[in-house]
């Protein structure tokens, strides 16, 4: 029956493709995460009336951020070609994909963190401040718990955009659904092909919401 | 315990300096509570921040415990800061952690072990009176019990000084002074150094020994709260003193009375501490042949002592009416002829 409705779908290659694409995006959400907390608290920390105001370094951060923010993620990846050589070694096989796909989103998730961030009332941090807590403290203590409703739902809309990184990485010979669909799908004129991988990814997506939206709300004590 | 010498505090902005504190000289004593009013803009937050070093101000000395933490470090103030707490007119908890845990966040940033700090966090929720509201997050808690969280997690590293900034503004009256029979209380039982900013000069009657007022960054009158009642010096001083004694509302009355009682003289007395416990009224009903009307009259009470006015009508023989107003004056009775017919 299933077999007649999509003639031309290989299931075990639709699976692996499907771990290939789940992998890829896994590793580089939990990547972006931490490297965009990272950049996000240093653009947060480091302007003007925070712990470590310091304007060279802020605009530094806010350059880089910016300039990978804004080249579009096609290109980043033609552009990482030896970069993610020198890293990874090569160019085929899911980890290839992962400089691209960190560099492209964690200046993206950086913004996100800083916006975050400021949402924090003032009042709370300069009480911490006044009970003598390091910066170190209010890092941990108060700046991560209290935007964490917000920096999960912007981690949650990032691996969804991660979704759809992982699917143009197939030009690079990352694998996963996007390359399924281009090359054995489109290139090959097999629809059915096609239309299983959407499916999958969208389903991928709806379930990455979905666990974003039920952490959101439990952890949200406001 | 405290003491600002010439300090003065400016803040460069684009339009130019702004000078929030200058040349104040306060000395607050250990045990006492201490009130800074004025109206906002007044520099009344600047200067409580200067207390614990959340601001550093431009020139002068603070001497807090005889240190003047304008000269030490950052590691140094951080500890300075465990015995100078603070709470806030919006209270400033953290919303991520229940009650129990907001109050732990001092003891964690102390260093003090899981077991004594849970002790501590105990004892803490019971002198501030929020047994069986542990486990709740302040999105369940009133105004009222969140500020006793406040005041908790500002007790929980036994403090030497508590620093109000405007800690029951954002409360309606009746929470206002039940947090401010707290404060009183825990001034008592735990010998704490209380300085609170207000702009309402009730919190100042009710529960301050004295009061500085605060003007355009100046400190324009200083006194005891009894002393500052009695015989307010400044037109703002006026003002605050107003707000309590009520003497506006009888202000517009005063054309009323007038009408109302043709005859004789109408006089208010002013009474502060002794004075109000005294029987003048009888004494000069006894002494004098007059007629005397009570037609309005108020008392308040302060920490330190009562403080009253009284309008009364004389009525009878001028010479008579003279001399009794001369004889009030002897008894230190503070009086003014409202009207002179």
């Amino acid at each position: 029956m299933i077999n007649n409705l999509f003639p031309n779908v290989d299931w075990p290659k639709m699976w692996e493709a499907t771990v290939e694409t789940l992998y890829m995006t896994a590793v580089s959400t939990i990547l972006t995460a931490i490297i965009g907390l990272v950049l996000g608290l240093l653009l947060f920390l480091t302007s003007p009336h925070q712990a470590w105001a310091n304007k060279l370094a802020n605009w530094l951060t806010g350059a880089f951020v910016n300039i990978f923010r804004s080249i579009p993620f096609i290109i980043l990846i033609i552009l990482l070609i030896p970069l993610t050589k020198f890293l990874v070694g090569t160019m085929r096989g899911p980890n290839a994909a992962f400089p691209a796909l960190v560099i492209g989103a964690a200046p993206f998730y950086a913004r996100m963190v800083l916006i975050a961030l400021r949402e924090i009332d003032k009042g709370v941090l300069e009480a911490a401040k006044s009970m003598g807590a390091k910066t170190s403290t209010i890092i941990w203590k108060v700046l991560m718990p209290e935007s964490m409703p917000a920096l999960v739902s912007g981690i949650t809309v990032t691996a969804i955009s991660l979704v759809g990184y992982t699917a143009m990485a197939g030009i690079i010979g990352a694998g996963g659904l996007g390359t399924l669909a281009f090359l054995d799908g489109f290139q090959r004129g097999r629809t059915d092909v096609t239309l299983v991988a959407t499916v999958l990814i969208l389903i991928m997506v709806f379930i990455i919401q979905w666990i974003g939206d039920v952490i959101t709300t439990k952890i949200d004590k406001r | 315990m405290i003491s600002l010498k010439n300090i003065s505090k400016k803040f460069s902005t684009k339009q130019g300096t702004i000078v929030a504190v200058e040349e104040v000289n306060l000395d607050i004593k250990k045990g006492e509570i201490f009130g800074i009013i004025g109206y906002s803009g007044a520099g009344k937050s600047t200067l409580i921040r200067l207390l614990n070093g959340l601001e550093k101000p431009t020139s002068g000395e603070i001497i807090v415990n005889n240190e003047d933490i304008t000269k030490i470090n950052e590691v140094k103030l951080r500890q300075v800061r465990q015995k100078v707490s603070m709470i806030f007119q919006h209270f400033n908890l953290l919303w991520s952690r229940t009650v129990e845990e907001n109050i732990a966040f001092p003891l964690e940033i102390a260093g003090i072990p899981p077991a004594q700090r849970s002790q501590r966090v105990k004892e803490l929720i019971d002198l501030v009176g929020l047994e069986g509201r542990g486990h709740y997050y302040p999105s369940q808690l009133s105004g009222g019990q969140k500020q006793r969280v406040g005041i908790a997690r500002a007790l929980a590293n036994r403090p030497e000084v508590l620093l109000c900034d405007e800690a029951t503004s954002a409360l309606d009256p009746e929470t206002t002074d039940s947090i401010l029979d707290l404060l009183v209380s825990i001034n008592a039982k735990l010998g704490l150094t209380i300085v609170l900013i207000t702009h309402e000069m009730q919190v100042i009657q009710k529960i301050c020994g004295r009061v500085a007022v605060m003007e355009k960054g100046h400190v324009v009158e200083e006194g005891n709260v009894l002393d500052v009642f009695q015989n307010p010096q400044q037109t703002i001083t006026k003002r605050f003193v107003s707000q309590v004694s009520d003497s506006n509302k009888a202000l517009q009355t005063i054309q009323q009375l007038k009408e109302l009682y043709p005859n004789g003289k109408l006089i208010k007395l002013v009474f502060v501490g002794e004075q109000a416990v005294q029987p003048i009224l009888s004494r000069l009903i006894k002494q004098f042949d007059l007629e005397v009307n009570i037609v309005q009259g108020n008392i308040s009470h302060t920490q330190t002592g009562a403080f009253g006015t009284l309008i009364l009508q004389l009525e009878g023989e001028a010479l008579l009416i003279d001399d009794a107003i001369r004889y009030i004056h002897e008894q230190k009775v503070n009086t003014e002829v409202i009207n002179n017919d």
